[in-house]
């Protein structure tokens, strides 16, 4: 198997709070893969350690044959150009407006002329249907609007691979159901590699080849979205599903609820 | 007496605690102004981020000093006066204001004001830029933020420093001259005269160049650091910005005190 990504024995915490403990997982080359799992078990710190914004305890991560913890500023940079991330956030550059945030990488890395630059952000920024808005700066956007514009800044240099963190968070149906085809259109045409973390489970499995579900420090099922739908884990058909009961409690662990309330 | 022993332990370990926190935040300040000093080469071949960053830190920060100028000159015009007169040496009030202004207040308050309005600026904005992720998303487009972000503020805050230091002096004394001259009657020719005579371009006027260079860069140094080190959270940014007003101001009143003490050992 072709693996883009190669994760073995990642162990990271937080403090003493351990969010993986001896992790093995890989990312196929060419392909859609998804990362869920209950809010606070670490999906956005993977994306993290995958692109060396932090490092690991223990484990390595090999992204493109390189062992990217090992790797120097100079050439963890020359990585990184064919990589792009998505932020939950958008985490747009607040002092330029959606044009200029768009061409950054472009002014940075290439020696393009500006009608070239021109073009190209035209492009991305029509790609996601926010070509009208290429002037406004980024507090007159919305929360999905600054994703989506994010996301045309993250494809402007065309990386071999995509990390998409909560992509369809703050989307309307419409911009959604258009962004679900753009990041599968995008990967099949570009021949792409994407992670997708997000919570949208019946979104992001109609567009995902491989999903992982993580929780606890651990990968707690994977597959593809059709075994996942057959899948003997009760863990993992509760997430799946949404269901209130099951091995995953909804409730932060706590005392007894009348005794919290009454003190008896 | 146990609870004494307990209380005296919890003592010993806050302080413990407290003396880790400064040593590691001390080393962590220096690493990141060790970062800065990589970054000023590739910095220094893009002037226009310089530039931009002259504006917002310097230009930005002159009403406030040609302000806070003219009335610390025009208050050490009238204190100055009503002092001299009573020796019936007014005409040494030139001296008075162009020294006190030169050696001591110009650089000290300008560097005092430009903590309060560029430095912490510069905390909030490094601030919010880390608690929004863009430090993060920075890096991801394979571009360095010391090298587009902090070391052109960095730049930016030691040149304007003196320069802002200088025209703090210069409205200054034109404030004591105001009141000295045109308000109380003093010499014109002996106003300018005293201080011509009097105010040493070595020992004096270069000994405040010297002091508003290195406040420039101990208060732009602390309040990029604050910023730049921030918890990305609201109130983290908050907690850091007055943080970086008041380490950099007491920084500042305390160099003050060690560059005139070995000023006055040299001379």
């Amino acid at each position: 198997m072709d693996n883009l990504v190669q994760i073995r024995g990642l162990r990271f915490r937080r403090g003493s709070r351990v969010i993986f403990d001896n992790v093995d997982l890989d990312i196929q080359r060419g392909k859609i893969t998804a990362i869920m799992g209950p809010s606070g078990t670490g999906k956005t710190t993977l994306l993290k350690l995958i692109s060396a914004q932090i490092t690991p305890e223990a484990g390595t991560i090999i992204v493109a044959g390189q062992d990217i913890h090992s790797l120097g500023q100079s050439d963890l940079f020359e990585l990184r150009k064919r990589m792009g991330m998505l932020f939950q956030t958008g985490a747009l550059l607040t002092d330029l407006n959606v044009f200029e945030n768009i061409a950054y990488p472009l002014r940075e890395h290439t020696r393009l002329d500006e009608r070239m630059i021109r073009y190209l952000v035209l492009i991305k920024l029509h790609a996601v249907g926010l070509r009208g808005a290429a002037n406004l700066m980024p507090a007159e956007l919305s929360g999905g609007m600054a994703r989506r514009v994010a996301l045309a800044r993250a494809i402007i240099l065309d990386p071999m691979m995509i990390m998409y963190d909560e992509p369809f968070g703050g989307q309307d149906p419409i911009s959604m159901g258009v962004l679900i085809k753009l990041i599968k259109t995008m990967n099949d045409n570009l021949g792409l590699t994407s992670i997708i973390v997000s919570h949208d489970v019946a979104e992001v499995s109609m567009i995902a080849d491989y999903i992982y579900i993580i929780s606890n420090g651990n990968i707690m099922d994977q597959g593809t979205p059709a075994e996942l739908e057959k899948t003997n884990s009760e863990w993992a058909k509760q997430f799946l599903k949404g269901l209130p009961d099951g091995p995953v409690h909804f409730h932060y662990p706590a005392p007894e609820y009348s005794k919290d309330l009454f003190g008896i | 007496m146990q609870n004494i022993v307990c209380w005296m332990t919890n003592c010993f370990a806050l302080l413990g605690q407290w003396a880790i926190h400064l040593f590691e935040r001390t080393g962590r300040s220096a690493l990141f102004l060790s970062r800065i000093f990589q970054s000023i080469p590739s910095t220094i071949v893009r002037p226009w981020l310089i530039l931009q960053q002259l504006y917002s830190v310097g230009v930005l920060t002159i009403i406030i000093v040609l302000v806070a100028g003219a009335f610390v000159g025009m208050v050490l015009g009238l204190q100055g006066y009503n002092i001299l007169v009573r020796f019936n040496s007014e005409s040494s009030l030139g001296t008075m204001v162009g020294l006190t202004l030169v050696r001591e207040l110009g650089p000290v308050v300008t560097a005092l004001l430009f903590a309060g309005r560029a430095g912490s600026a510069l905390t909030a904005e490094l601030g919010l830029m880390k608690t929004t992720d863009q430090f993060s998303a920075m890096e991801m487009m394979a571009v360095d933020p010391f090298k587009r972000v902090i070391a052109p503020r960095f730049l930016a805050g030691f040149i304007s420093m003196p320069l802002l230091a200088a025209i703090f002096s210069a409205v200054g004394i034109y404030g004591g001259y105001f009141v000295g001259v045109a308000l109380l009657g003093v010499d014109d020719g002996a106003f300018w005269m005293q201080m011509q005579k009097s105010v040493d371009f070595h020992e004096d006027f270069m000994n405040g160049v010297w002091k508003s260079i290195t406040f420039g860069f101990v208060a732009t140094w602390i309040a990029l650091f604050e910023g730049y080190d921030t918890v990305p959270t609201s109130e983290g940014v908050g907690r850091a910005t007055t943080q970086s007003v008041v380490h950099a101001s007491l920084a500042v009143l305390a160099l003050n005190f060690i560059l005139t003490a070995l000023t006055l050992e040299t001379n």
